[in-house]
């Protein structure tokens, strides 16, 4: 087991090589995590899975081809040139599987992924037993550990390359993503620019398989962009998130990689932006879960005062005019708008909370406070006077409507207002409602 | 049927033929549309409007026939032109604003690499201001009512500053301000000397919006100014059989 020391050791980058491997990493998720964040509204994740498996043949035959050559068969340069034209050959497979045929995407995706796959697998079994080819199957799992210096400086001219590209490219990206058609009609080469898009999703690809691995380098593009959209709907600050997600998750899975001898970097590496896009679905503050609920319930709690606060306005109304604050039978609230009696007894116990109902000696009379009284007929008046603007305005654009504005004065200006009281006249300040005559006592 | 096409025409269409795996879906369309009009594009459904309009812009491959746009093919033309698409035809879920979308507009006078600068973004707020949304450009696409995404589809044909305007569809399942809003766009847009080409629905609105209008059912039944040829027979050739919407359209000439 590694002690304290030597997980801050390698986590705060002390040692050299640890050092080298887990910047090489870092940098390998942010360029990832920007060109997987146009692959994903680009709608085209899947095709990014197609691509890492499909390298896979051809590392086994570049393997294979050096070896015959008599080389030593591990050139890096030899195995990722195998591994890009395997991978590019297995895209356009797909992409010919979907343009000559009517299969659908998932379908070409399925296909290409598990035959350039299996291909692989047969490949890697026979060179298996060829000098030299233990550690081949670090560009399976991805072993970080292994990468000398020039491995790493070669991730980093490809993950500086590519960042720089997506970044210079990054309105004409927005508009293919967003509207292709529209891009198309006002003159860019769509075509290319899907090209451009593809050979930045490979070079991050292929430079990452000894890192992270062909199986799980796709959770290296999908994943971080995936959790920065949790955080924001703008997508500057998605390209920020997103390229900081991947270096974070290439950072520390990389670190405890190296701590443990067997633990494979790009399991560690999906594990920690999976935890990361964890946190994100909880707690983004774009579409988190947790705020999401937490507006809910807000939102609940407030129609919920506002039914009751009314509700008790309507029944004072016919207690008797001028409108004054009088005990309310509890059982004549329950009536009124046909509540489940839990139910009442939660917006009442709210209410209490909230300082509109006054605390009294006998739960069946309920006594408004002051302000709660003073609420109930300000909520009263802008509810009537919103029923009757849509009802005399019915033309005018819904969406001006918001019934929760404090006052409605804010939304439909004074005047509006004034003349909608004009129209009311001359009933009292604060209307009846329009569509219903409260009930005899 | 006019074979002769004047250079000066915002739109020219000369014997174009639209093909899907060897099933025709337009064929033999020719049409001159002159400078200055709206033009209603209508048609039954399947009757390939939104086809012909995306020959026009060179978005799908013509099987025979030309599309010139002011005398010169779209490819060198093409910046006179200014497009709506149907506005379901995007993901509004995306991460951008609604100026974001509007600047896009501005894009490809832009050119390569340049980013968007302040004269783009105060061009795209221009156009939304034009479509009365402009307090709402900050906010993310998704967050619009459908009748302020169609204005935002608007606002960025706008920015493109374009002389002949192609809306597939502008006025589906808008809210009736937005409406409105767009027929007073139009009529702007006309009246300062642009053409636009509008694909719609609604055979009740049609004599009261545009002022051209192409019956489209194939192949061009009728095109020409609206008073000449909105009418029964012609509806009766383009819609076939299809009653109710044929007592629909009655009822708008007798109003008309």
């Amino acid at each position: 087991m590694p002690t304290l020391q030597d997980i801050l050791g390698t986590i705060l980058l002390q040692s050299y090589n640890t050092r080298v491997v887990v910047l090489g990493t870092a940098m390998l998720g942010l360029a990832s995590g920007i060109t997987g964040a146009f692959l994903l509204l680009r709608k085209r994740s899947l095709m990014g899975d197609a691509l890492s498996h499909a390298t896979f043949p051809g590392i086994g035959i570049a393997f294979a081809l050096m070896i015959s050559a008599g080389g030593s068969g591990k050139a890096l340069p030899g195995l990722l040139t195998g591994a890009t034209v395997s991978g590019v050959l297995g895209v356009l497979c797909m992409l010919a599987i979907r343009n000559t045929t009517r299969l659908r995407d998932d379908v070409a995706m399925g296909f290409v992924l598990s035959v350039f796959f299996g291909t692989g697998a047969a490949v890697y079994a026979m060179v298996q037993t060829k000098p030299g080819a233990a550690g081949l199957e670090s560009f399976i799992y991805g072993k970080a550990a292994s990468m000398v210096l020039s491995d790493v400086l070669l991730i980093f001219a490809v993950g500086l390359l590519v960042t720089a590209t997506a970044l210079l490219l990054l309105k004409e990206l927005t508009v293919l993503c967003f509207d292709e058609g529209f891009a198309a009609s006002t003159g860019w080469p769509v075509l290319t620019l899907d090209i451009l898009l593809l050979v930045l999703v490979t070079a991050v690809t292929v430079t990452g398989l000894q890192a992270v691995g062909l199986v799980l380098i796709i959770a290296f593009l999908i994943i971080p962009p995936t959790a920065a959209r949790f955080w924001t709907h703008s997508l500057r600050r998605m390209l920020v998130l997103s390229g900081a997600i991947g270096a974070v998750s290439g950072w520390l899975g990389a670190s405890v990689s190296a701590l443990f001898a067997n633990l494979p970097a790009g399991a560690l590496i999906v594990l920690t932006a999976a935890t990361l896009f964890l946190f994100s679905l909880l707690f983004g503050t774009a579409r988190g879960v947790v705020l999401k609920r937490i507006d809910q319930s807000r939102l609940q709690r407030r129609i919920g005062r506002q039914h009751l606060l009314r509700a008790a306005y309507e029944i004072l109304e016919t207690m008797g005019q001028p409108v004054s604050n009088q005990p309310i039978p509890r059982q004549r609230l329950l009536e009124h708008r046909s509540w489940a009696n839990p139910e009442l007894s939660r917006l009442l116990a709210q209410a209490r909370h909230e300082d509109h109902i006054e605390p009294g000696p006998n739960p069946s009379l309920i006594h408004l406070s002051e302000s709660g009284f003073g609420e109930a007929s300000r909520i009263t008046r802008n509810h009537r006077l919103w029923e009757l603007y849509l009802i005399t305005h019915a033309d005018i654009a819904p969406s001006h409507v918001d019934r929760d504005a404090d006052l409605v004065e804010h939304i439909l200006g004074a005047e509006m207002v004034r003349a909608l009281e004009a129209e009311l006249k001359p009933r009292p300040v604060i209307p009846n409602s329009p569509h219903r005559i409260p009930s005899p006592p | 049927m006019a074979h002769e096409h004047p250079p000066d025409c915002p739109l020219s269409v000369h014997d174009l033929t639209v093909a899907y795996q060897r099933k025709p879906v337009i064929w033999d369309v020719d049409l001159n549309i002159p400078e200055g009009k709206l033009v209603g594009i209508v048609g039954p459904n399947g009757a390939g409007k939104s086809t012909l309009l995306k020959a026009c812009l060179d978005l799908i491959p013509k099987t025979s026939g030309w599309v010139h746009i002011y005398g010169q093919p779209y490819r060198t033309n093409r910046h006179l032109v200014g497009y709506v698409p149907q506005r379901e035809s995007v993901d509004w879920d995306f991460p951008v604003s609604a100026l974001d979308v509007v600047a896009m507009g501005t894009y490809r006078r832009l050119g390569w690499f340049r980013p968007v600068g302040k004269t783009e973004k105060s061009l795209a707020m221009e156009a939304l201001e034009k479509v009365g949304i402009a307090h709402l450009s900050g906010r993310q696409i998704s967050q619009l009512s459908g009748g302020q995404q169609q204005r935002v589809f608007l606002a960025r044909a706008l920015a493109q500053e374009a002389r002949v305007y192609f809306m597939d569809e502008p006025f589906a399942a808008v809210d009736a301000a937005t409406e409105q809003a767009i027929v007073t766009l139009l009529q702007e847009l006309r009246d300062s000397g642009r053409t636009c080409l509008v694909v719609h629905h609604d055979l009740a609105t049609v004599p009261q919006y545009f002022d051209w209008l192409i019956f489209l059912n194939l192949r061009v039944v009728a095109s020409g100014p609206t008073a000449e040829v909105f009418t029964e027979d012609n509806l009766r050739k383009t819609y076939g059989g299809k009653l109710s919407l044929l007592d629909h359209a009655a009822e708008a000439i007798r109003r008309s």
